[in-house]
């Protein structure tokens, strides 16, 4: 049944809150840390493990699907009640502070998503072979 | 007539959130096609034109939630909400592939941790050009710059004042904005076709609804690996802000 796939989807993100809220507690913030992160850690194992046993059946998955379908429209509503108005009054040092991160961080992305590239991940070990063989 | 019109909008705000949003989908994909042949991506252009209307919102009703502010919209602030929101991110954690994640696990840690201390820096460097000089105004403005929720919680925490306070919120409004916007342009020019790199993107850049509409318009694909290390970005920098990136600033420039 779908509910079986949204009630899992339900139970995972309820779940990842509550541990969030209680490493907020543990260092003594009043913060969710990561909640949503570990919903999607959670989930994902979940899936894994209930697909690999023949447990999640077409119905249950479509629960899970439909709600991954309007994430791109739940994220436009989002834009929609953004505050940019907020944005462009808080002057010159707001906007050019925004601006110079964006675009340093945006150029940081390259350089950081070489770290530890070749720990085991499939593609690197194929050029390994590759290279290994002389074939450059 | 239109009473009876506008009674009926208000009374089923999350039902016309659909409906608005969906239009919205709809005119935006046509605009992708006929416009740009598909080469700007349809949600780039929705989400672009939900941040037209938030501005236009805004400016008409002097409030903090864009569109949503107006009461015959209200019903999208329930749909892009906190709650649905999140909701829906989880959900794409369904298509991710734990292998990956796996794989590039510390790439996205480090990433954290780089994006953090980055967004801070520059924030403390742009408000000393323009004329800041106390700790407390730097951290604060600096923690906005991470995200407008670790600015007002430190700005708080530390006893900045509402008005610098406002200015961090609006630094980190400025880089959620921005990244909606620039993610899909840039996408290319940066190799954000993978979900490694995604995972890396989503620590760095750390702010969730920007990274999260970003990597929408770029590839819904990527969206899992990047809104996952991106949630846990406010949480790391509302943990170091006000205390390990506070003192430094306070032993550099007090």
């Amino acid at each position: 049944m779908i509910i079986y796939g949204v009630a899992l989807l339900a139970i995972c993100m309820l779940a990842g809150t509550l541990i969030g809220e209680w490493l907020g507690i543990a260092i003594g913030l009043d913060v969710n840390v990561g909640g949503v992160g570990i919903a999607m850690l959670i989930l994902v194992v979940l899936v894994n493990s209930l697909k690999q046993r023949g447990k999640l059946d077409k119905d249950s998955q479509k629960g899970l699907s439909f709600w991954g379908g309007m994430y791109i429209p739940i994220v436009v509503a989002m834009a929609a009640q953004q505050n940019v108005a907020g944005a462009i009054k808080g002057g010159p040092m707001a906007i050019l502070a925004g601006v110079v991160t964006v675009i340093i961080c945006f150029a940081a992305v390259p350089i950081l998503s070489n770290i530890g590239k070749g720990k085991g991940s499939i593609e690197s070990f194929d050029n390994e072979k590759i290279d290994a063989g002389g074939f450059k | 007539m239109l009473d009876s019109f506008t009674e009926v909008l208000n009374e089923n705000g999350l039902i016309t959130g659909f409906a608005i949003v969906g239009i919205t989908m709809l005119i935006s994909y046509i605009l992708s096609d006929k416009l740009t042949k598909g080469r700007l991506n349809g949600s780039a252009i929705a989400i672009i034109i939900g941040l037209i209307l938030a501005y236009l919102g805004g400016i008409s009703t002097g409030g903090e939630k864009g569109l949503a502010d107006i009461q015959m919209f209200s019903g999208i602030g329930l749909m892009g909400g906190g709650m649905l929101r999140d909701f829906a991110i989880v959900a794409t954690a369904f298509e991710a592939d734990f292998r990956e994640l796996k794989n590039a696990g510390w790439a996205g840690v480090i990433s954290l941790f780089a994006g953090l201390i980055i967004s801070f820096i520059i924030g403390v460097v742009i408000a000393l050009t323009f004329g800041y000089t106390d700790p407390v105004d730097l951290t604060t403005i600096g923690a906005g710059t991470a995200t407008y929720i670790v600015g007002p919680v430190t700005g708080t925490a530390i006893g900045a004042s509402s008005e610098v306070i406002a200015l961090s919120v609006a630094a980190g409004l400025v880089k959620s904005v921005l990244t909606m916007i620039g993610t899909p342009l840039v996408a290319k020019y940066i190799s954000l076709d993978n979900p490694r790199t995604a995972l890396v993107f989503g620590g760095l850049m750390g702010t969730t609804s920007g990274v999260s509409a970003g990597l929408a318009a770029t590839d819904i694909k990527l969206v899992p690996y990047g809104a996952m290390t991106a949630t846990f970005f406010t949480g790391l920098g509302v943990l170091l802000c006000p205390s390990v990136l506070f003192i430094a600033t306070k032993a550099i420039f007090g």
